[in-house]
């Protein structure tokens, strides 16, 4: 939250001039016959994409010269709000003029950046960049149509948030390289989930097919075990000689059980060990808070042996001193 | 004459550096039209004077002893007489001055779920799905505590009606029914004298959300068993930041505010008297007016209505003579709602829509997903709603705004009118 959080209602206070402007005459509205197209030497493509009930729906029009692959011309019509207008029309804007290969270059960040005053100001408030989107969806839909090929082969990246076009392995490798732990850190990295926010997790304005709650617990997961791999379980426990076990033995109390006991105010230390066929005999004798407690010969102890077997060796009984 | 004579012209506040030469020559002959009175009403001229001396004269606090706090204590008791009178609540029922209705509901639910459903007596909140958010998310809150909320659906026309209510009920379990009595969006009236003798019946509580009621049709707690009754002051020209809540006669009850002796207990925080003085005044007027409303903010609407049905692709949710007098929904095929209003308010139009593009988190308002079959009007749906201020010019302005919207962005828009 902020101090501007606290008005509300500020919508269309952030659309830029240039959005107000192409909201209300849009420069390319409209639509190519195949007749207009062949005057020009061109080749008509029309393009539809999204659906009215889910609120956004546009149809491109191009005309394209079919022996330079130059779009002549470029024209819309969109049902959606206003910035689904103003981008439709800044878009066929940007269209013209380049070439088919070109314009798949062209991505709605493009879009937004081209309808800003100025260099610094965002054209359109964060969820309103869902809006956007639309426009770089339709220009892959005319490209895919005019060069007859699927949609989907001209997307080399699986993108995660459409909005800020970032990719599921930039989501992946800003999670690892900066050891992130929630979705917030991700977004503030990558700004994935900052706009619409249909991404963060299932359930929001449109579904996904990757979500960052879900990429995040997979990749923690994956770096939880890649961790585990790299220090336990201890290898060859039963090579070693007894002081190398205890060694191992105090580490692990350090490290997993110390905190827990410390926790109730207690300790314990290893009094003795031994091997007696093959299995080792950990004898332990408890401090402070521990002492006395009725769970410390019962349950406190069962708990030692199973963090002991799990982190070193299953061959491994924990006694009391 | 018309109750809404005297208020004040304002100037334009539309950043004119946008607008061409003439569309600019006409905004500065007009002025704007006010068509979102659901969401909010211009304060009656008579009710800001009623406030004035408030501020700077008797400004003292009505619990202390002294002349300061005793002299605004007639104001108090004539303004609580005519809130009893306005919605007729006996002497021994209580009508609590709340900050909004949104208090007023919290209150009420709330103190449900910690005397009888934390408690352990019964289990369930009875609600709907089309509630104004003041309902429909404290009761989502409810859940997160833990209390089992229903929520009911609409019927064909958009009313929560007897069985339904029937079907999901139990004298044993239902702690609470919570129904509005007209819907926001929608303006639809709800059969809440059926509804509430049906849980009058079962003894299950019943609490009704009348924001959208009072002032705009006959709200009686006598005539209709209701146990509490939330309203608020700026939907029937009085201030915003006040509200109300009846509570029956021996109705459970637990404050929500906890401090001074405020409203016997019941309510803590110094009672703001301008607010209070001004909220009785309009609902006097409001009350007064009534059948104003039912003639004359009728006969604008029904105008307005006609005008916007006659134009292709546009239809208007709910049959009107089941909706309060000054509601429209409508939905305008091929246009999503955000882009209509935004022309709208070019043209100096205020209106309002629940389409998800309009709102912060790109969630539809849902009433709108409850009444949608397929999903068209969440994006379309455009409410205009009128108020006892409004003028047959006004309406006439608006129509041709409409008109004028729906044949810009029908042209923009690649589906057809039909």
């Amino acid at each position: 939250m902020a101090k501007a959080d606290l008005v509300g209602g500020t919508l269309w206070e952030h659309y830029s001039t240039k959005v107000n402007d192409r909201m209300l005459n849009p420069r390319h509205m409209g639509e190519i016959t195949e007749a207009e197209a062949a005057a020009r030497g061109g080749k008509l493509v029309t393009a539809d994409w999204g659906a009215e009930v889910c609120g956004d729906a546009i149809r491109a029009f191009w005309a394209v010269d079919p022996r330079t692959d130059t779009i002549l011309d470029a024209r819309f019509k969109t049902f959606g709000c206003g910035t689904a207008i103003a981008s439709s029309d800044m878009m066929c804007e940007l269209c013209i003029g380049k070439t088919v290969d070109e314009a798949l270059r062209i991505t709605n960040l493009d879009v937004e950046r081209a309808l800003r005053d100025n260099a610094d100001t965002a054209s359109i408030p964060p969820q309103k960049m869902h809006c956007s989107v639309m426009a770089y969806d339709v220009i892959r839909k005319a490209a895919s149509q005019y060069k007859g090929v699927a949609m989907d082969s001209l997307e080399d990246e699986e993108i995660v948030c459409p909005c800020a076009r970032v990719s599921l392995r930039t989501v992946k490798d800003v999670i690892r390289i900066n050891d992130l732990k929630t979705v917030e850190e991700i977004t503030r990295y990558t700004k994935a989930g900052a706009f619409c926010k249909s991404c963060v997790r299932p359930g929001g304005h449109e579904a996904r097919k990757h979500y960052l709650v879900d990429i995040l617990k997979e990749v923690r997961e994956e770096m939880e075990r890649d961790r585990s791999k790299a220090q336990a379980p201890v290898k060859g426990f039963s090579a070693m000689n007894l002081i190398q076990r205890h060694r191992a033995v105090e580490k692990v109390i350090e490290e997993k059980l110390r905190p827990m006991l410390a926790h109730d105010g207690g300790d314990l230390e290893v009094a003795d060990m031994k091997e007696t066929d093959g299995v080792t005999e950990v004898y332990v004798s408890y401090m402070g808070a521990c002492r006395g407690c009725p769970s410390a010969a019962t349950g406190t102890l069962n708990v030692i042996e199973e963090t002991l077997q799990k982190e070193l060796d299953g061959r491994i009984r924990v006694l009391p001193a | 004459m018309n109750p809404g004579a005297g208020h004040e012209k304002r100037p334009s506040t539309i950043p004119i550096g946008l607008l061409p030469q003439a569309v600019l020559a006409i905004l500065f002959l007009m002025d704007r039209v006010y068509l979102d009175n659901n969401a909010t009403t211009i304060v009656d001229p008579r009710v800001k004077e009623a406030m004035e001396p408030f501020w700077s004269q008797m400004y003292g606090n009505p619990n202390s002893l002294h002349e300061f706090g005793t002299e605004v204590h007639p104001y108090m008791r004539l303004a609580f007489d005519r809130l009893y009178a306005g919605i007729r609540a006996r002497d021994r029922d209580d009508v609590l001055i709340t900050s909004c209705a949104t208090e007023s509901n919290n209150t009420v639910l709330q103190s449900v779920w910690y005397d009888l459903v934390r408690s352990g007596k019964k289990t369930e909140i009875v609600t709907t799905q089309v509630e104004h958010p003041a309902v429909g998310n404290t009761c989502r809150y409810l859940e997160s505590l833990g209390a089992k909320v229903i929520y009911l659906p609409v019927n064909a026309e958009g009313i929560v009606d007897a069985d339904i209510l029937r079907e999901h009920i139990h004298p044993d379990r239902t702690a609470l029914v919570s129904i509005m009595w007209a819907n926001n969006e929608t303006g639809l009236i709800f059969p809440i004298r059926e509804l509430a003798a049906l849980c009058r019946e079962n003894g299950i509580l019943f609490h009704t959300d009348a924001v959208q009621a009072v002032g705009k049709v006959p709200v009686d707690v006598q005539a209709v068993p209701v146990d509490y009754l939330s309203f608020s002051a700026h939907k029937f020209h009085g201030p915003k930041g006040v509200g109300g809540l009846f509570v029956r006669e021996g109705a459970p009850f637990s404050p929500l505010l906890h401090g001074g002796e405020q409203m016997g207990g019941r309510r803590g925080g110094t009672v703001n008297v301008a607010f209070l003085v001004g909220m009785g005044l309009a609902m006097e007027l409001a009350v007064r007016a009534l059948p104003f409303e039912q003639t004359e903010v009728r006969r604008l609407r029904d105008r307005l209505e006609d005008a916007v049905l006659s134009l292709p692709g546009v239809s208007v949710i709910g049959d009107r003579e089941l909706r309060t007098p000054n509601t429209i929904l409508m939905s305008v095929k091929g246009v999503e709602g955000e882009a209509f209003i935004w022309d709208l308010n070019r043209n100096a139009v205020a209106a309002s829509t629940g389409s998800a593009c309009a709102s912060e988190s790109l969630e539809p308002n849902p009433t709108f997903v409850a009444m949608s079959l397929n999903n068209e009007l969440a994006h379309t749906g455009v409410r205009l709603s009128l108020s006892r201020f409004t003028t047959e010019a006004e309406v006439d302005r608006a129509a041709a705004a409409v008109r004028g919207a729906v044949e810009r962005l029908r042209g923009i828009s690649p589906a057809r009118a039909v």
